[in-house]
C-alpha cells in the first residue's frame, strides 16, 4: 500500500470514529470526498426547496382573505427565504460558491422538493401546505437536527424553531374552512385530496430503492430512513384530519395493532419520477420565476457594488 | 457583472449582560448592508439586541490539522483546576 493511501485510510478511520461517537464534523475537518459531495447535494437541494417553496404560497399573498392572514403568510414566506439562506450558508462551508449553487438550480442540474411543482389552486391550498407540507418538513428536519455535519445541524435547529408556526397557521386555516359553509368544507377536502399524496412523496423513495441511503446512514448525515419518517408523518396526521372531520384520500389507511402504526396505500411512483424529472404541472413555471427574479435582481447587485466602491473611495480620501 | 459579494459572519447579543454569539453568515456588499440583512434574517423574532457583522476574510482561525499540538499543552496541567487539590470537605473551600 502506498503511503498516501495509508494516510487516507487512517484519516478515514479517525473521521468515522468521530461520527460514530456522535461528535460533529466541522468545516475544516478532513472528510471523505464522497461525504462532502453527498452533503453539498443534500443541503443545497434542501436550500433550493426552501427558496422555490416560496412560490406556491407567494401566489396567494395578494389575495389572502383578511389582513391578518396576509401578514401571517408574508411572515411565513419570509421565513422560508431565511431558511434558504441558512442552508445555502451551510452548503458554502463545504467549499462551493453561492453563485455556483444558483447556477445549478437555474440550469436544472440541482433538484428541489417535487412538491413545489404542484399548483396552489385555492386559498385552502395555503392551509393544506402549512398543515401537511410544513408538517412533513418538520418531521424530516427534527430528525436532521442530529445530522453529523455541524453547520447543517445548526441550521436545522434554527429552522425547526421557526417551523411550528408554519404548520399551526396552516392548520388554523384548515380548521376555519372545515367548520365553515359547505363550499368552504369542500374546498378544504379538495385541498387535502390534492396535497396528501405529493406530501407523502416528499420523504423520497422506499428505503430499498433509495440511491444515497446506505452511506448517508453510515455517515449519520441522515438519522432515520425515508420509510420511517413517512410512517411517523402518516401516524401523526390521521388524528389531525379526524379533528377537522376531513377524509384522507387513501382507502387502505387503517390502524395496524400488531405494528402499532397505520398501514397505508402505495404511492404512485411513476408520478413521483415524472414530477422530479421535470414533467410536473409547474416545473417550468417555478424555474422560470426563479430565473426572472435572478435576472431582475442583477441591477440591484450592480448598484450595491457601485455604492460600496464609492463609499470605500470616499473613506480613502478622508484618511488621505 | 459577475463579482462575488463578500461573506460576512454575524454575531448576536441575545440579551443585555450576555456575550455576542456567532449565529450564521450572509453575503453583502458593505457593512451597512450586511447589518440590514443580519437584522432581517437573524432577528425576526427578537433574537438579539445587538449585532456584530465581521468580514469572514478578517477572521483568523486556528488550524484544525494542528489542533492537537496547539491545544495539547493544557492537557497535562491538571493543577490549573480546583478539583486537583485535596482539602477537607467540611471547610467550604
Ligand atoms: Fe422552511
Ligand atoms: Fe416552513
Amino acid at each position: 500500500m502506498e503511503i498516501s493511501s495509508l494516510e487516507e485510510s487512517r484519516r478515514e478511520a479517525i473521521f468515522q470514529a468521530r461520527v460514530d461517537a456522535e461528535e460533529k464534523i466541522e468545516p475544516k475537518d478532513w472528510m471523505p470526498e464522497a461525504y462532502r459531495k453527498n452533503l453539498i447535494r443534500q443541503i443545497s437541494q434542501h436550500g433550493h426547496s426552501e427558496v422555490v417553496g416560496q412560490l406556491p404560497e407567494g401566489n396567494w399573498i395578494t389575495r389572502a382573505p383578511t389582513l391578518r392572514r396576509k401578514a401571517v403568510l408574508l411572515a411565513k414566506v419570509q421565513d422560508e427565504a431565511g431558511h434558504g439562506l441558512y442552508l445555502y450558508s451551510a452548503t458554502e462551508t463545504l467549499g462551493i460558491a453561492r453563485e455556483e449553487l444558483m447556477e445549478q438550480l437555474l440550469t436544472g442540474k440541482a433538484k428541489y422538493a417535487s412538491i413545489f411543482n404542484y399548483p396552489t389552486l385555492s386559498w385552502a391550498d395555503v392551509g393544506a401546505i402549512g398543515w401537511l407540507v410544513d408538517g412533513a418538513a418538520i418531521v424530516n428536519q427534527i430528525s436532521l437536527c442530529r445530522t453529523s455535519y455541524g453547520p447543517y445541524a445548526r441550521a436545522m435547529v434554527r429552522i425547526c424553531k421557526e417551523e411550528s408556526f408554519h404548520m399551526r397557521q396552516g392548520y388554523e386555516i384548515m380548521t376555519v374552512l372545515a367548520r365553515g359553509s359547505q363550499e368552504q368544507k369542500a374546498m378544504a377536502q379538495d385541498a387535502l385530496n390534492r396535497w396528501w399524496w405529493p406530501t407523502l412523496m416528499m420523504f423520497g423513495p422506499h428505503d430499498a430503492d433509495s440511491a444515497h441511503s446506505g452511506s448517508s446512514m453510515k455517515w449519520k448525515i441522515k438519522r432515520q430512513s425515508n420509510d420511517e419518517l413517512r410512517q411517523k408523518f402518516v401516524d401523526q396526521s390521521v388524528a389531525q384530519a379526524q379533528h377537522l372531520n376531513l377524509k384522507i384520500p387513501d382507502e387502505k389507511l387503517k390502524w395496524n395493532d400488531e405494528r402499532g402504526h397505520y398501514d397505508f396505500g402505495e404511492i404512485d411512483w411513476d408520478e413521483f419520477t415524472a414530477v422530479l424529472g421535470g414533467a410536473g404541472p409547474c416545473n417550468h413555471e417555478r424555474l422560470e420565476a426563479r430565473r426572472i427574479a435572478h435576472e431582475q435582481g442583477d441591477w440591484v447587485r450592480d448598484a450595491m457594488f457601485a455604492h460600496a466602491e464609492k463609499q470605500r473611495q470616499r473613506d480613502v480620501r478622508k484618511t488621505a | 457583472m459577475n463579482k462575488h459579494l463578500p461573506l460576512w459572519e454575524v454575531f448576536l447579543r441575545s440579551r443585555r449582560g450576555l456575550e455576542h454569539k456567532h449565529v450564521g453568515s450572509l453575503h453583502a456588499a458593505d457593512p451597512e448592508q450586511a447589518m440590514q440583512y443580519a437584522r432581517d434574517v437573524y432577528t425576526r423574532r427578537m433574537e438579539g439586541c445587538s449585532i456584530w457583522v465581521v468580514l469572514a476574510n478578517d477572521i483568523h482561525a486556528s488550524q484544525e490539522a494542528e489542533g492537537e499540538a496547539f491545544f495539547d499543552p493544557a492537557e497535562d496541567k491538571v493543577y490549573r483546576h480546583a478539583s486537583f487539590y485535596d482539602v477537607p470537605d467540611d471547610l467550604k473551600l
